[in-house]
């Protein structure tokens, strides 16, 4: 069954999935460090996503920032906003059970979703490829600016873990997953750590959605639309374990990729099949761990 | 036996506890605490289970927050403050169930507490002192023995430069041998001008080390005894602790 497939169906989807996975991956490692520092499923994900790729969009339109501009800008805007939510919704939730946490941030995605539909439609705006033109490599055309995608996601990946894997500061947030009350009576400020900590994931997802802005068009479903997934994902690498997250993202971006060659009809579910499995063999769930003991 | 504690600072409390109630949530834990500690004295906080002694050390730090009542630290009031601040005016915490960091290195854990202020131990004296930990610095926080991880949450917070340390039962659930090492560890400590509040059940562990006695029940001060004291009055200090 296999025999007509071509290599350029095959690498072309390969390439589409590791591009997904990209987003997946950076995506699921801001929620994983998110819920690892604040038990907070932040629901908001999707949305702080397509603020992202939003801002972007209107620097680019209303301030002529071009994409390089807003790679670095957008992420700090939508972090930004990310803290002030932080600081007046999250915080006073904090001590509550933490479905709260995960129906504040989901009313927040709404919210925004619908904002940003209102002023500028639900039909996607298109964003201007930064990087056109592309390589052809025989077996297949590789576009500049897809490459770009997934080396700058995998730099980015790699840069996180090693920040909070090998550094001091990562230290500080690891103990803090563990015991914040101790890491506090050693003299760090825990709360303010933590609304740095959550602006520095909402950034991770404003940053992906600028990057994903010239590939996807800006729309204000873009983000519900990816969420889930990267949901799916973050379950299966283990909800709070960083490297888990992005290594889970790549490859079932993959996987997802294969998937449309081989058996195209269940492209759109192998995730959640995958998910199932995995909830098999951890049938604690997506609160194993931190919320037995 | 109190050479080394400078006669001019001797009687200056350094910690003023007064009138201290503390809740958990609807229950009331303490009742009114009064007690004092010195500047470069070994005060202990003896008693049975639950009598408040942990409540006490967790409300000087700030991690109970449902208090009435004054605690007074180098005569400014700390009650209502978040830990943080109390910990950078110079308190330092280990608490009972040690808080040693899985997901950290015996090393990340030992260098993990910023130093707040000058006057602490420096990486080399904290080596010195607690020989152990360097070999064994590059694993997880806890592979290390129950003695082992008693000696890192002391060695840990010395070097903030924090001068009065909190201690809650670094003797707990430790083999002799063991809890007379850490009993030597604390002589150094206070050889070294720190002032300590130590949490004790063990009343030999805490007649070999302490200056004076606060016995705790039922979340208040019964009794307060100094070492000398305590040797003639064991019988009585016996019935308070039940054994």
């Amino acid at each position: 069954m296999f025999e007509n497939i071509s290599p350029q169906l095959l690498f072309g989807q390969v390439l589409l999935g590791l591009i997904n996975g990209s987003f997946y991956a950076m995506l699921s490692m801001g929620l994983a460090i998110i819920f690892g520092l604040m038990n907070v499923v932040n629901f908001a994900h999707g949305a702080q996503y397509m603020l992202g790729a939003f801002v972007a969009w209107l620097l680019l339109t209303y301030l002529g920032v071009p994409y390089w501009g807003a790679l670095f800008i957008a992420p700090v805007v939508v972090a930004a906003f990310g803290m002030v939510m932080e600081r007046l919704v999250l915080r006073p939730l904090q001590n509550l059970d933490h479905l709260y946490g995960l129906l504040a941030t989901y009313a927040i995605a709404l919210i925004v979703e619908g904002l940003v539909r209102q002023e500028y439609g639900s039909t996607g705006i298109p964003y201007e490829n930064p990087i056109p033109g592309g390589v052809n490599l025989g077996f297949m055309f590789l576009p500049y600016y897809r490459l770009w995608v997934v080396v700058f996601s995998l730099v980015t990946c790699i840069g996180t873990w090693l920040l909070i894997e090998h550094t001091k500061l990562g230290a500080y947030l690891r103990a803090a997953n563990e015991k914040p009350q101790i890491v506090e009576s050693f003299g760090i400020n825990v709360p303010k750590m933590i609304t740095l900590t959550y602006g520095f994931g909402v950034g991770l997802a404003a940053l992906s959605g600028v990057l994903a802005a010239p590939i996807y068009q800006v729309s204000p479903s873009m983000g519900s639309g990816i969420i889930i997934v990267v949901f799916a994902v973050v379950v299966i690498g283990g909800m709070g374990s960083i490297a888990g997250a992005a290594v889970t993202g790549y490859l079932l971006g993959v996987v997802e990729g294969l998937t449309k060659v081989f058996y195209p009809e269940a492209a759109s579910v192998v995730i959640f099949l995958f998910m199932i499995i995995a909830l098999f063999l951890r049938p604690a769930g997506i609160f194993s761990g931190r919320e037995a003991a | 036996m109190n050479s080394h504690v400078r006669p001019a600072t001797a009687d200056a409390a350094m910690l003023q506890v007064s009138d201290l109630s503390a809740w958990y949530a609807e229950s009331r834990v303490l009742h009114g605490m009064n007690f004092d500690v010195r500047q470069g004295e070994l005060l202990t906080l003896i008693g049975r289970n639950g009598a408040g002694k942990t409540t006490t050390l967790r409300a000087i730090m700030g991690i109970v927050r449902e208090l009435t009542g004054s605690i007074r630290f180098q005569s400014d009031e700390i009650v209502g403050r978040r830990t943080y601040e109390i910990a950078r005016r110079g308190i330092a915490y280990c608490p009972e169930e040690r808080g040693i960091f899985s997901s950290l290195s015996v090393r990340e854990n030992m260098f993990l507490p910023p130093v707040l202020q000058k006057g602490g131990l420096s990486d080399n004296e904290l080596y010195a002192t607690f020989p152990n930990l360097k070999a064994r610095a590059s694993s997880p926080g806890t592979k290390l023995s129950g003695g082992e991880q008693q000696m890192l949450a002391i060695a840990r917070i010395l070097r903030t430069g924090s001068r009065l340390l909190l201690l809650d039962e670094p003797s707990e659930g430790l083999a002799p041998v063991i809890v007379k090492e850490i009993g030597e560890t604390i002589l150094k400590l206070k050889a070294q001008g720190f002032t300590i509040l130590l949490v004790e059940q063990n009343l030999r562990f805490a007649r070999k080390v302490a200056d004076r006695h606060v016995v705790v029940e039922n979340g208040k001060v019964v009794d307060i005894l100094t070492n000398t004291e305590l040797e003639s009055g064991m019988d009585r200090v016996k019935s308070y602790l039940g054994v």
